[in-house]
């Protein structure tokens, strides 16, 4: 376990944001944290700049797609304070339509490629990004395959019958 | 090299000429490709493009038993496979709350130390040649087949290895495994030492990779690399050592780290790290001797695929190998993030669980991906022959670039 528990790291949080942070959780011990995307560079500059934080190495950045909620596209942050040795999670849920969100390669240099598969992915927008392009897929692909209306094989597709398959 | 003047588009002057490097390149060593913009010899800019081995793990993973993953995990960085696997194992067993027996996390670390050795052997050992020296290359591939030999008496397969299964390993290790990792452990230091003897003070491969490509902590922070990369750059950081897992706790070991992170510090990470993970295996080694030699994997009926000529033969075992296969056991409804040091930096599960028989959304958080995007921010200026041995010293993997 770190220096720095989930209690006191959450009372710092809540005392800098007050409401604008919720918490979600703390599954397998790890606090994961609700903002909404006004606050979220301020959130992250907070955790990465604070002394006492100093939430200094972005692990990752992905989404998910959660069709039957309002807020359908989440965007997951995780840091990782390497000083303290503490993981948080945070979450930011966009409705379906309006995927914009601040970019944070503003604050890290490696978020860059981590947005773009996420753009690639979900089609979340990163504003302010310097190259928000495909990464992963081909250029002129249409969708945004990882969104769960996006099927596992082509449905136009003769060639493969389902009851070769045993479906 | 700063000094050197930068043409742009609408300079009159402007003789830059544009050079494809890949997607097959018999210098890149896997699918990558980068367009440069070259001025002589020197790189003035570059635009990496990858995603041409996509295989969309991520998408298929949400349509598949937790243990059908096992072997998409196999293909992400297929020079060390079994650390993969194992990562994902742990992962699963976090999830569900399982406990293995020790003997299991010693028979793991075994096999993940193995498989770091033979990913830093391809490593190091492309690195020298493409410095041209062919010989530690050749020398040293011996050992990775005698690795891939114990892992066939483990799991039956050598590249591709789907080793283990959710709560420990599908066999016991043979004796025949034990003697061959005994001959492993005896002659390999050895042929490592050798190994060093050709390179660590070799005046050639010191001119060719010494301040090349050096980077920064701050940097290599700001990029989120890890593993031997950042460990080069001075940055002490080592999920094993960190957030041990597989009870990395138990055992002593150091982690080196460099100071100036350019590929002569690299390569001197990747050499002592492999002799670190030696004394791993030894340590593990005697620690098993007071473990019982039967357990191979914990006592998990729910999740553990029971033996076939139970299965055959034994109605309880029939019915726990119909719910494993038709996906009928309960899971809880979380999300996990663990963590495992893959050899070459942090292999990350993201797992979101809604209690199916797969995952909800499953992300991978893949440190060759992570760990190249400043390729070609940091080639500019840098000289082609200088890119080219960067390249194969941040061990990009083509299978876990894309995924």
């Amino acid at each position: 376990m770190g220096k720095i528990t989930n209690e006191e790291l959450l009372k710092k949080i809540t005392g800098k944001f007050q409401e604008q942070v919720t918490t979600v959780g703390e599954p397998f011990g790890l606090l994961t944290l609700e903002t909404g995307r006004e606050q979220i560079i301020d959130v992250l500059t907070y955790l990465k700049n604070d002394p006492a934080l100093q939430f200094n190495f972005l692990t990752d950045i992905t989404a998910i797609h959660y069709p039957e909620q309002e807020k359908q596209i989440g965007i997951i942050y995780h840091l990782h304070s390497l000083v303290n040795n503490v993981r948080i999670r945070l979450k930011v849920f966009l409705v379906d339509g309006d995927v914009h969100i601040p970019t944070a390669t503003v604050l890290w240099n490696g978020a860059n490629w981590m947005e773009r598969e996420t753009y690639d992915y979900f089609g979340v927008i990163f504003d302010g990004h310097p190259d928000l392009r495909r990464i992963l897929n081909v250029d002129d692909m249409v969708a945004h395959p990882m969104r769960k209306e996006f099927p596992l094989e082509d449905p136009n597709r003769v060639d493969k019958k389902d009851y070769f398959f045993g479906r | 090299m700063q000094n050197h003047p930068v043409y742009t588009d609408n300079d009159p002057q402007n003789e830059l000429s544009t050079l494809n490097l890949g997607p097959t390149h018999p210098a890149t060593h896997g699918v990558f490709q980068n367009v440069l913009q070259l001025d002589g010899e020197r790189i003035v800019s570059g635009v990496s493009t990858i995603g041409y081995i996509h295989r969309a793990f991520e998408k298929i993973a949400e349509h598949r038993p937790f243990y059908q993953i096992t072997p998409l995990t196999d293909r992400l960085n297929y020079c060390s496979s079994p650390i993969n696997n194992m990562g994902w194992h742990m992962t699963v067993e976090k999830l569900l709350g399982i406990e293995t027996p020790k003997r299991v996390d010693y028979l793991r670390i075994i096999i993940m130390e193995l498989a770091r050795i033979t990913d830093h052997i391809i490593c190091n050992g492309v690195l020298g040649v493409d410095t041209g020296a062919f010989t530690g290359f050749m020398y040293m591939m011996e050992y990775r087949e005698l690795v891939y030999e114990i892992y066939e008496e483990v799991c039956g397969s050598r590249l591709t290895t789907n080793i283990g299964r959710i709560g420990g390993f599908e066999r016991n290790f043979n004796a025949i495994a034990f003697r061959k990792l005994r001959k492993f452990l005896k002659e390999f230091p050895g042929v490592l030492k050798e190994f060093e003897s050709l390179f660590t003070r070799n005046r050639i491969f010191i001119d060719r990779t010494r301040d090349v490509a050096a980077v920064t902590a701050e940097d290599a922070l700001s990029y989120s690399w890890s593993g031997p990369l950042l460990r080069a750059a001075g940055v002490d950081y080592d999920v094993r050592a960190m957030e041990p897992y597989s009870s990395y706790e138990d055992f002593e070991f150091e982690v080196p780290v460099g100071s100036n992170g350019d590929v002569y510090n690299r390569f001197l990470v990747r050499n002592e790290e492999m002799w670190q993970s030696l004394r791993l295996i030894e340590q593990a080694l005697v620690k098993l001797e007071k473990e019982p030699t039967d357990i191979f994997h914990a006592d998990v009926p729910d999740f553990y695929l029971p033996p076939k000529e139970e299965v055959y033969n034994n109605m309880e075992a029939l019915i726990y190998h119909f719910k494993i296969v038709m996906g009928e056991v309960p899971t809880p409804t979380t999300e996990v993030y663990h963590s495992v040091e893959g050899a070459n930096g942090e292999l990350g599960f993201y797992l979101v669980n809604d209690g199916g028989r797969s995952p909800y959304r499953l992300h991978f958080r893949r440190p060759s991906f992570i760990n190249y995007q400043m390729y070609a921010p940091m080639s500019r200026g840098m000289l082609l022959s200088d890119a080219i041995i960067n390249m194969s010293s941040l061990n990009v993997i083509a299978g876990e670039l894309d995924a």
